[in-house]
Formats: structure tokens, sequence, C-alpha cells
């Protein structure tokens, strides 16, 4: 009923808007882990779509993957921030330059 | 026709809820409009007859993801309103090259092999086609080894998170294992004659 473009159509709308936050909140890490957490979700309907129209379960262990990397990148990314704010009480991008020297 | 217009409520709904996170001011909104958005982006799922997927969505990234980022938000004492200078002076470029990528993106998703006539809809599975069952069966024969990588990423998630949180405290008193279990008995005892 609902045709493959129009899935396509609502995950390209979600990937361009994640990538327009990654360039508005370019100081707030967290906003930029949700822009990302927004860019997987449009890749994941992007699966599930074509794992429904061509009849292949694969795209669905392929959405099950990508959740697994997307939730621990958050975990890990999280971690490093906390650990960060410890030492800079600032969660600034600009700020994180330490690697410098 | 029904299916139609709940695709359009939830579709509708997913991408008003992705505005939200990118333009909202405050950040605990974000991750509001955000829980929102995957709960639309599970109903997209279950009219795709991907409901195992669906109910993973909303129990990993809305249970667990979220509240993670929920807890992170509210722990850290930051000046979210400092955060957004300049937000409006990116606009255009990041608006312009969001622009080009959506329309070249729907260009090449609407025309061609993607088309209604090109890739037509097969219609939903039967009644009694279970999809926990049938995921179940290609993901622990034929995917077995992406399983096996996927729980292993999880555990170097699991420790590496754990590692970079954990505060060691100064005038805390540990243990040293390995002294303990190399302790010589005759360091520590002497017999003397009475």
């Amino acid at each position: 009923m609902v045709p493959l473009s129009s899935y396509l159509a609502v995950a390209a709308c979600l990937f361009s808007i994640g990538v327009v936050g990654l360039f508005l909140n370019r100081k707030n890490v967290i906003v930029i882990l949700m822009c990302i957490e927004l860019i997987l979700l449009a890749v994941n309907i992007n699966f599930a779509a074509f794992s429904h129209f061509l009849q292949d379960i694969g795209g669905q262990v392929f959405i099950f993957f990508v959740l697994t990397v997307a939730a621990s990148e958050v975990a890990v990314g999280l971690a490093i921030l906390v650990a960060f704010y410890r030492n800079r009480r600032s969660i600034n991008v600009e700020d994180i330059n330490t690697l410098q020297g | 026709m029904l299916e139609l217009g709940f695709f359009y409520m939830f579709a509708g709904l997913a991408v008003m809820a992705a505005l939200g996170v990118v333009m909202s001011r405050n950040t605990v909104h974000s991750v509001m409009f955000l829980i929102f958005c995957f709960f639309n982006a599970a109903g997209l799922f279950f009219l795709l007859d991907a409901e195992f997927i669906g109910i993973l969505l909303i129990l990993i990234y809305v249970g667990a993801v979220m509240v993670l980022f929920m807890f992170v938000v509210m722990m850290l004492e930051v000046n979210f309103a400092g955060l957004r200078e300049g937000f409006l002076r990116y606009l255009p470029i990041g608006g312009m090259i969001a622009l080009v990528l959506f329309i070249e993106i729907v260009a090449a998703g609407s025309s061609g092999i993607f088309s209604p006539e090109g890739m037509p809809d097969p219609g939903h599975a039967a009644q009694h086609v279970n999809n926990t069952v049938e995921i179940g069966k290609v993901l622990y024969t034929r995917y077995l080894l992406g399983f096996e990588v996927a729980a292993i990423i999880l555990l170097v998630a699991l420790i590496g998170s754990v590692v970079l949180t954990l505060r060691v405290r100064k005038d805390a008193k540990y243990q040293n294992i390995s002294r303990q279990v190399n302790v010589d008995p005759a360091d520590r005892l002497r017999k003397v004659k009475m």
C-alpha cells in the first residue's frame, strides 16, 4: 500500500535533519550524539523498508547489528564526556583540544 | 487506506520530533523529542512487518540509551544556553548541505528501480508468520559470526565505559592480590626454641 519511495523519503528527511543538527549544535556534544542517533535511525528505516520490499529478513538482522553498535557508541561517548567533564568542568567542543599539546 | 493514514501520522510525527531535537533550546527537551521520534519510528517498523525490531527499538533505545542520555544531561551542571552560541551562524551552510543531500536521496529513491513499478509492494506477511522466529532462524545460523562479534562489541563497550568513568580514590585502601597470593610463610613465621 505504502510505496517504497515514501519510506525512503522519510529516512532521507530524518538523515538530513540529523546532518543539519550536526552543523547547528556544534558546541554541545550531547546534541551531537543525539544527531548521530537520528542518522542511524534513518539508516535503520531504510534497512527495514528494503527488508520488507525485497522479502529478505537479512535487513532486519542488520538493523540488530546497527542497534548494537549505536548503543555501544553512545555508552562509550557518554563515558568519555563524563570523564572529560570531571577534569575540565565543561563539555564545550571547543575546549576539547588537549591533544594539541 | 488505514495503513496509509498511519504511515503519514508516524512519518510526520517522527520528522517533527526530529526537528524538535535539533531546534530545541533545552537539552532535556531534545532528549524527550528523540524519545518521541523513536516511538514513531517503531510504529513505522510495525507497518513494515518488523515487529521484533520495533519492540527492540522501544526497549533498547527508549528504555536504556535515552535514559542514559537523560542521566548524563541531568548529572552535568552545564550552561546549555552558552553552548548555543553561533547557532544561527551555521544555519545557511548546514541547511544548504542538508537540503542538497535530501534532494539527492529523494531523487535517487523515487525513480528507477526504487519506483513503485520497479519494486512493487509484496503485501503483508500472513497472520501465522512469527517475525521473531524468522529472525532467530537466520540470526543463529547464517549471521552467527556477526552475532558473536556484536556480543564482543557490547562487552568491550561495557568494560570501556566502566574503566573510563571509574574514579580511583587516593585515600581508599585496596588489597594487592598478587602480593597476597605470592606471600611466603617463611617470611612471616619464625620458629624460636624455648
